[in-house]
This record gives structure tokens, C-alpha cells and sequence, in this order.
């Protein structure tokens, strides 16, 4: 109260509008998908006769759940997408951490032509390149297998480069430089003494990555077209025909995949949020 | 003398010979990421050059057609029309950095539940574009969620357009679908570089009784101009590759083709791969464009202030030479 007192008039009304604007965006938000969430709860009947914005009556009714996961085969979905994630992951930490480490502390002849090289392919973009790129996937026979978009996931990865490369600036030489001293190779300098070290950008560019890895599905799309091979979001594309108005399990299905995703936004959101400046740098 | 030394040295004494090892190291770590970068990258992007002179389909090689595919993406309708579908998510792309300004603006000065805003205005960023199709399917439809939520506020459903259907509105109803995933990523991006604003500045401000709005026109603004100049030029080739919103919500049906869905229609559907290589090849050369716009602009223009570190260090040491010295004047003054 006595707090309130001290407040000018023109401060009291800014408050009251920060906060009218800040929860009605977020009301905004998340409306579209709250309204799928009470869909996915109701049975066909009851999608049918009530209004969406009703509640569902029993938030206890997983049929449609059932119904989403089984029919979308989503189980060996999730298995596909989790072995595509963990391959991907850890190769593409390893080659974007070795490549920034060599871009970062040695020059060579060359060394400008790769920086290029890499910047200049930032700029290419990606859906405009796979006409061609499908040309050599079909040629090296990687067309239907898993290690096919396994290789062409690890193939794109310039903003982990970036970000391996910002986080090297700031690791300092003399670490090295003592480790060679001790009498250590340069590839126990990177694996056991600046590697470790690394963790937070190893961090920040596995969710960058694994959020964009579980998400795509425009190359799952075009290389992995054997319906056991399916990753979730493709598995998800399938309910467009099929269940064409049936709202319910479509939502039910969409749930499904946001919910690992919405999991590991609440652990990681601090790491997400500080990787996406992380990642903006680059410009 | 230094060759014979060398000759002596057993293998495991040549691999520590610095300059030896100094280049195998650069080879050994390079030689995966490159190989993956030419093979999924250049070589692409060099056939992709070169399909564009060519009038082919996937597996026909066709004939060499000259500059004939480069012609007939500026004068075929339908790649034409996609120009101008893309100014709309140009549009899009301004209200969505105001938006995102306005917010990140809102939350730089205290509020209570900051952390559960930010995280239900961006959380629409992480989910996947086919989902994120679905769920807009279901809110445009007719009768549905956006119907249903006029309706409550009074509107008849005659009204009502079709969000999807209609030609005069169904681009918006699409934009506003990829405003609605991306304003909150904007505004973190947004909210960082103004939480990274010295704390001096704000304290300085205060003493000299600057209220709200002059804080944000000589103290936050400043502090991110170059990220909104930044934004707006991504935001122009932004526009020409969207892709996701017409994909998956309504196929580039309707007039919705954007630059991108159209080429991927011609390359997939049609077979006409040369003139998609063409479009690619356009779009590539307008990016280049606007990079080589922004980094110009940055030389140019923003000459002061955060982008260049030195006068930053600068200013930042004369503050906090400023700040000992009133300290010093404060433990002074008693005695």
C-alpha cells in the first residue's frame, strides 16, 4: 500500500498496461493450441455436438490418443526420429567443434577459402538446392535408408559451426599452449583439455539442432518415403487425407508431438533462449 | 646438421614434430566436414548452375536452352504472381519485428510473471511446421475456432469470411500464421540485446529523472537498432523463401504459391527442372544482394555505438572512471 502511494498516476496506468498487453499476447498465443488440447480429449460425439471452445467431459478420454498413435504407426516413428537425433547429434558436435577448432587456432593456406566457403553456403537456401541434391542422393544410392538423411542432416550445419567458432574466441591460447608444453598433440589438446570445456556450446547447439532435426520433414519427406522409415513429423503429415475433418484425433496426434518438444522447453528454456542469441550473432 | 636430425627420428618422434603434426591435425578434422560440405553444398549448387541453362526434367538430360529459363521466371505468370504473394509476408515479416519491439519493450521495464510471457509468446517457435499446419487448419476452418471466437463477440457467421478460400484474405490469414510462430522468437532475440545494455546507463538515466520514454528513445533503441536493421533486410529474402504456411495449410492452392512452393511445385510436380534451378539461382542472387546490402550498410551507416568495440570499451571505461570518481567523492565528503 504505502508502495502504491509513492507510484505516480502515470506509472500505476503503464503497469496496467503492461500487463493488459503481456497476458493478452500470451492469451493470444496459446489459444490455438489449447483449443486443440480440448479437442483431443473428446469423444466423436461430443466433438460433434459441442462448440470447440467447450471443454471436453472426461479429460480422462485417451482414445484418441490411442487411435493417433496407432494408426500413424507412431511408435516406429518415434524410434526412427530418436536414432536419426542421437547420430546426428553427436556427429555433427563433433565435426562442427573439430572444424571451428581448426578455423579458430591454426592458419594455413586456404584458411580464408574455407570461411568463405562455409559463410557463402549460410546464404544458399536449403529447400532451393535439394532438386540437385536429390540428383545425388539417388546416384549414391541413399535414397530409403535411415544413414541417407543421417549423412544429409550432418551435411548442413552451419550455424553449430558459428557457434562453436564464437565460444573458441573466447577459450584462451595459453591453455594450449601449456598443454604443448606438457607435451601433449594437438589432438589431446582438443579431445581431453578444450573439448570439456566446450560443454555450454555443445549444449546450446544440441537443442538448436535437435529442435530443427525433430521438426523437419521437407528432406524426411523426400528421402525417407518406406512407411517404416517415417520420422514423427512425416507421421504426422499422414493424418492429412485419412481422418480429413476429424479433428480430434489430428489433435490428438499433433499433441503428441509437441509434447517431447514442450518437455524439453521447460527443462532447457534458459539454454534456448541464450542459443538463439548465440545463433543471431552470425549476421 | 637439422636434416640428419630429422632422419634419425623414430616414427613416434616424427609424429610429435610440431609442423608434422600441425598439418595432420588440420587434415584430419577437416577432411569429414568438407567432404560433407562439397558433396551436399557446392556440388549441388553447381549443377544446380548449371540444370538452369538447360530445359530437362529429373532424368532426361535435355537440351541447352540458353538463358530461356531466366527469361520465363520473370515473365510466367505463376512465378511472377509469387512476387508479389511474397510482399504480403514482407508485410508480415514488418508488423511481426513491431510487434516483437513493442513486447520486448513492455517486458525491459519490471512486470511480474515476465518468465511465463516470454515463454508463452515464444513457445509457438518450437513447434513443428506440419503441426503448426494442422492446428491452423482447425482454427481457420469454417465453423470452427476463429469463427466460434467472433462469434462470441457478436459477429454472424454470414460475415464471416473463409479464412482459407477467399482470395482478398486468405495471404493474411497465412502470414499471420508464421506472425503467430515467430514474434516471440524476435522478441527474445529482441529482449537480449536490451538486457545487455550496461546497467550504469539506466542508473544514470534515473538520477537525471528520465521517465519511461525517454529510456526507450536514448537507451534501448540505441542499444538495438542494429539488430532491427539486421531483421528487416533478412526479413526481404525472409519473404521470397517462405514456404511452410502455404506447404502445408493449403498447398499453394488458391493463390497462396509463394516464390518457394512454386518452384517446388514446377521441380516435383511438373519436371521442370531447369526453370526451378533458374528460380533458385534468382533467389540466391537476391540474397546476395541484401547481404551485401546489410554489410554495406553497416559500414556506412553505423559508425558509432555498439558496433564498433573499441569506442564501446571506450565509453564503457569513462563511465567507470566517472562512477569511482563520485564514489570517491561520496567517502570523501563525510569527513
Amino acid at each position: 500500500m504505502s508502495k502504491l502511494k509513492h507510484m505516480k498516476l502515470g506509472d500505476i496506468l503503464f503497469s496496467i498496461f503492461q500487463y493488459v498487453m503481456l497476458i493478452g499476447a500470451s492469451i493470444i498465443a496459446l489459444v490455438p493450441v489449447v483449443v486443440c488440447v480440448f479437442t483431443a480429449f473428446k469423444t466423436n460425439d461430443e466433438y460433434a455436438a459441442t462448440s470447440v471452445l467447450d471443454f471436453p467431459e472426461h479429460w480422462t478420454y485417451l482414445e484418441n490418443f490411442v487411435v493417433a498413435f496407432t494408426k500413424a504407426n507412431m511408435g516406429r516413428c518415434f524410434l526412427n526420429t530418436g536414432i536419426v537425433l542421437v547420430v546426428v547429434l553427436t556427429l555433427s558436435i563433433l565435426f562442427s567443434s573439430m572444424l571451428a577448432y581448426i578455423l579458430n587456432r591454426f592458419r594455413f593456406p586456404g584458411h580464408g577459402l574455407i570461411d568463405n566457403l562455409f559463410t557463402f553456403a549460410s546464404l544458399i537456401p536449403g529447400i532451393a538446392t535439394q532438386v540437385t541434391v536429390y540428383q545425388i542422393m539417388y546416384s549414391l544410392g541413399l535414397i530409403n535408408h535411415l544413414y541417407g538423411y543421417i549423412i544429409v542432416l550432418c551435411g548442413t550445419d552451419i550455424i553449430s559451426i558459428y557457434i562453436f567458432l564464437q565460444f573458441f574466441e573466447n577459450l584462451p591460447t595459453s591453455l594450449d599452449e601449456s598443454a604443448i608444453l606438457d607435451g601433449c598433440t594437438y589432438f589431446g589438446i582438443f579431445f581431453k583439455i578444450l573439448f570439456p570445456l566446450l560443454k555450454p556450446a555443445i549444449v546450446t547447439s544440441c537443442i538448436l539442432k535437435g529442435v530443427s532435426v525433430y521438426n523437419e520433414y521437407y528432406m524426411s519427406n523426400l528421402y525417407l518415403q518406406n512407411a517404416n522409415l517415417k520420422t514423427i513429423s512425416t507421421a504426422l503429415y499422414t493424418f492429412t487425407g485419412p481422418y480429413g475433418n476429424q479433428y480430434n484425433y489430428i489433435c490428438a496426434g499433433v499433441l503428441i508431438t509437441i509434447i517431447p518438444i514442450l518437455i524439453v522447453f521447460l527443462l532447457c528454456q534458459k539454454q534456448i533462449y541464450g542459443g538463439l542469441a548465440a545463433g543471431a550473432v552470425k549476421g | 646438421m637439422n636434416a640428419i636430425v630429422a632422419e634419425q627420428k623414430s616414427p613416434l618422434q616424427f609424429f610429435h614434430d610440431g609442423r608434422v603434426q600441425r598439418k595432420l591435425v588440420i587434415f584430419c578434422f577437416m577432411i569429414l566436414p568438407m567432404a560433407l560440405l562439397i558433396v551436399f553444398t557446392y556440388v549441388p549448387f553447381i549443377k544446380m548452375i548449371q540444370f538452369s541453362f538447360y530445359d530437362r526434367t529429373y532424368l532426361d538430360s535435355g537440351k541447352f536452352v540458353g538463358l530461356k529459363n531466366y527469361l520465363e521466371v520473370f515473365t510466367r505468370s505463376e512465378c511472377f504472381g509469387s512476387l508479389a504473394v511474397s510482399l504480403y509476408y514482407m508485410g508480415g515479416a514488418v508488423v511481426q519485428l513491431g510487434l516483437a519491439l513493442f513486447f520486448a519493450s513492455l517486458m525491459v521495464f519490471k512486470v511480474k510473471g515476465a518468465g511465463v510471457y516470454k515463454a508463452c509468446m515464444f513457445f509457438p517457435y518450437l513447434i513443428c511446421g506440419i503441426a503448426v499446419g494442422f492446428i491452423f487448419k482447425f482454427f481457420y476452418s469454417r465453423g470452427y475456432v476463429l469463427d466460434t471466437i467472433l462469434m462470441m463477440f457478436g459477429m454472424d457467421l454470414e460475415d464471416i469470411p473463409y479464412w482459407l478460400q477467399n482470395q482478398s484474405i486468405n495471404n493474411i490469414s497465412l502470414v499471420a500464421t508464421s506472425v503467430w510462430r515467430y514474434t516471440g522468437q524476435n522478441m527474445v532475440l529482441f529482449l537480449g540485446a536490451m538486457m545487455s545494455v550496461d546497467n550504469d546507463l539506466y542508473e544514470a538515466a534515473d538520477l537525471d529523472g528520465a521517465g519511461k520514454w525517454q529510456k526507450f528513445r536514448y537507451i534501448i533503441l540505441p542499444s538495438i537498432k542494429t539488430i532491427i536493421v539486421l531483421n528487416l533486410i533478412l526479413s526481404i529474402s525472409g519473404s521470397l523463401s517462405a514456404f511452410e504456411p502455404p506447404y502445408v495449410i493449403t498447398n499453394g492452392t488458391m493463390g497462396t504459391g509463394t516464390y518457394f512452393v512454386i518452384m517446388n511445385r514446377l521441380a516435383h510436380e511438373n519436371q521442370k527442372v531447369g526453370l526451378a534451378c533458374a528460380m533458385a539461382i534468382v533467389l540466391l542472387a537476391i540474397i546476395v544482394l541484401c547481404t551485401v546490402a546489410q554489410k554495406l550498410f553497416f559500414k556506412y551507416v553505423f559508425t558509432d555505438g555498439a558496433d564498433d568495440p573499441e569506442a564501446a570499451a571506450e565509453a564503457k571505461r569513462q563511465r567507470k572512471a566517472a562512477k569511482a570518481a563520485r564514489k570517491q567523492k561520496k567517502e570523501v565528503a563525510p569527513v
